[in-house]
């Protein structure tokens, strides 16, 4: 039979390889920064090593591998408004109101509007 | 009047209430941290020039590897209070406030170095959003050095009177700590390396 203080001691060693290994990821982070890749591919790399690292805080050091259903249910609500958040940007570049209408010239016609077809 | 719920657990809830109060404010801190990081995308990709290499990037590999170490520092000071471990437990936990006072001081070292070059906030769009985001994220060490000095201080009586709820409070400390050191991770390579 395990006691708190032998579980706490386990999570101890889990702590400090933890923090190694955090240590060692932004290593890796700098070091491909270093050799100046494509900035697409520079940008999903740095941020998915980033993910890691954020995720190994939460679960290990926040302990939310092993957290009761009323944290995970606003953490999950948190989870949902940030999608909105971070969404905010596509919806501005896919918005078009008060950008200009391109509309394309026929060939051999001196106004814009003279090829439109008429109703 | 005692404040109900601070060391038993609601039936309710199945947690204490400051438990649940911590992870509540940090969800808030989410969406404060998450409105600056989509304003930084919309900014970015609406620009046409985004300057590059601008910062310096090992000392921001520094100030990570500092708060990745005061991350440690403090949930080692978390274990070695539910081990019984004072002396250990002091140690930690002033190791994780030095550590923070590191941090600041290199931040202090990048600011004045900006400082000097003219490199005020209305420098440029990519200046701006680096001292709002890095500004936000100092004052948030600040906070946090502001409770450790407290628990290492006065706060500490409480460890001889109430040791439970004691142990409570280092943990929720220990949670916003965690927290500032998750921004940190996302922030260095945003800023510094991209």
């Amino acid at each position: 039979m395990h006691s708190e203080a032998d579980d706490i001691k386990k999570h101890v060693r889990t702590y400090w390889m933890i923090g190694g290994a955090l240590y060692v990821f932004t290593v890796i982070t700098v070091a491909v920064n270093q050799i100046h890749l494509a900035l697409p591919f520079a940008v999903t790399l740095a941020l998915i090593v980033a993910s890691m690292k954020g995720y190994m805080v939460a679960s290990v050091f926040m302990h939310l591998n092993h957290e009761k259903k009323w944290i995970y249910g606003s953490l999950l609500l948190t989870v949902a408004f940030f999608i909105v958040l971070m969404s905010i940007p596509l919806f501005t570049v896919m918005d078009s109101i008060g950008t200009d209408i391109v509309q394309e010239v026929p060939a051999g016609s001196a106004h814009p509007g003279a090829g439109a077809p008429a109703h | 009047m005692n404040i109900p719920y601070t060391v038993e657990v609601r039936p309710d809830t199945g947690l204490a209430n400051g438990k649940l109060g911590i992870w509540l404010f940090l969800a808030s801190e989410v969406m404060l941290f998450g409105a600056l990081f989509s304003s930084y995308i919309i900014l970015r990709t609406g620009s046409i020039h985004w300057p590059q290499g601008e910062l310096n990037v090992w000392l921001g590999m520094v100030n990570t590897f500092i708060l990745i170490g005061s991350s440690v520092t403090m949930v080692m000071a978390w274990a070695s209070l539910k081990l019984n471990d004072w002396g250990k437990h002091r140690l930690y936990l002033i190791l994780t406030f030095a550590l923070a006072g590191i941090f600041l001081v290199n931040k202090y070292i990048e600011y004045a170095d900006h400082i000097t070059r003219g490199e005020y906030p209305s420098h440029s769009t990519f200046v701006a959003m680096y001292f709002t985001l890095t500004g936000l994220h100092g004052l948030h060490i600040l906070g946090g050095m502001v409770v450790m000095a407290y628990f290492i201080g006065p706060g500490k009586k409480m460890y001889q009177t109430n040791r439970e709820q004691f142990v409570n409070r280092i943990e929720y400390t220990g949670l916003y700590w965690h927290f500032v050191d998750l921004v940190w991770i996302f922030l260095f390579p945003v800023l510094y390396l991209l």
